[in-house]
């Protein structure tokens, strides 16, 4: 059973997300950017991948904490060798899954 | 930024964008089913997780907006949050518009709805090899945005059959994440962007709830990579790129 009260909200989440992601591509794919901002903007995605990664592996917890010790960093060290090595990005996958896999019958 | 045309013909173009992909929907298929799960003992039938599977398409969104139903939150709350844990995507976009310069604005338009932390992040890496074009990073968003959708419903159906964490599968989007990292690290510069973002974003989810440190600490590392750049130019300088990739 869907709502009207329920249709409403997931068309207003939608909405709300949309259009971050509609508007600078349509404001900005249309110009030529200054040289500063093409600049900038092509440090984002190291910077965006560095930021959604590193806190997922050491901090853990509501309110956070750091917690560096944890499977999850166990398994990225050699996981994030094998990508620098191999550049493979299946084999990477399946490497993090693989040894997710172990750590966790490993150590619990 | 493609310096080696792509081939043009349709089969190809899904082939690639499938195979483009796939790393993503393995590591969706887990996450959909257990939010389906979650949504499903929330109240929500199969047809209502779709439904905001479809509209939204946002993982952790999706899961702050089940939990915050379960405390009955109004409408305007749950959206506000919403907006609030997506507008990094304003980040990702704006640095997607580089590679899709120049696309028509229909398009785009479509474009826009599948731009997810993975499918950013898949796309630009492909767009820097060259042989891609927005037709095949199209192909990544929608492909992974069904994947979505269908392993939402499958989990508000009889996810709780199937067993949860099997086979490390939890750890496949992390995977993803690091090799699309490496891929990001293209010289001195990059590497440092992604040291002060990292560390950045340590410190401020340390002191902040909630997912605000993913945009600020883009911003202040990518600035001051940039501040850092100008001032030091020699110091810095990128080494060309080598090969990026052996697949």
């Amino acid at each position: 059973m869907i709502t009207a009260d329920y249709f409403l909200l997931c068309l207003g989440m939608g909405l709300v997300t949309y259009v971050p992601r509609w508007a600078p591509l349509v404001a900005l794919s249309r110009r030529s950017l200054p040289r500063w901002l093409e600049e900038w903007l092509d440090l984002i995605p190291a910077a965006i991948l560095s930021a959604l990664i590193l806190p997922a592996l050491v901090t853990a917890g509501e309110p956070r904490q750091l917690s560096p010790w944890n499977k999850d960093l166990l398994v990225a060290v050699p996981v994030f060798l094998f990508a620098l090595r191999t550049r493979s990005l299946g084999g990477t996958v399946v490497l993090g899954m693989a040894l997710y896999w172990l750590a966790g019958m490993v150590l619990g | 930024m493609s310096d080696h045309a792509a081939p043009t013909g349709k089969i190809s173009i899904l082939k690639d964008g499938i195979r483009a992909a796939w790393p993503i929907c393995l590591g969706y298929i887990p996450i959909g089913l257990a939010f389906g799960v979650l949504a499903q003992k929330a109240g929500l039938s199969a047809a209502a997780v779709g439904l905001m599977s479809a509209l939204v398409f946002a993982g952790s969104a999706q899961f702050i907006a089940v939990a915050m139903l379960g405390t009955g939150a109004g409408t305007a709350a749950i959206v506000a949050t919403t907006f609030a844990v997506n507008l990094r995507h304003l980040l990702m976009s704006s640095a997607l518009s580089v590679p899709l310069k120049g696309l028509r604005k229909r398009w785009l338009t479509l474009f826009a709805y599948g731009v997810t932390d993975e499918s950013f992040a898949v796309n630009l890496a492909r767009f820097r090899e060259g042989g891609w074009d927005w037709k095949r990073a199209l192909t990544v968003n929608h492909v992974t945005n069904a994947v979505w959708v269908m392993s939402t419903v499958a989990g508000a159906l009889g996810g709780a059959l199937i067993p949860a964490h099997a086979f490390g599968i939890d750890y496949a989007l992390m995977g993803m994440f690091l090799c699309l990292l490496v891929y990001q690290l293209r010289g001195r510069m990059y590497v440092l962007t992604a040291v002060i973002a990292g560390t950045s974003a340590v410190a401020i989810s340390l002191a902040v709830p909630g997912n605000s440190y993913i945009v600020a600490a883009s911003v202040i590392a990518a600035t001051a990579g940039l501040f850092i750049r100008r001032r030091w130019p020699s110091l810095t300088a990128s080494s060309p790129p080598v090969a990026e990739d052996k697949r």
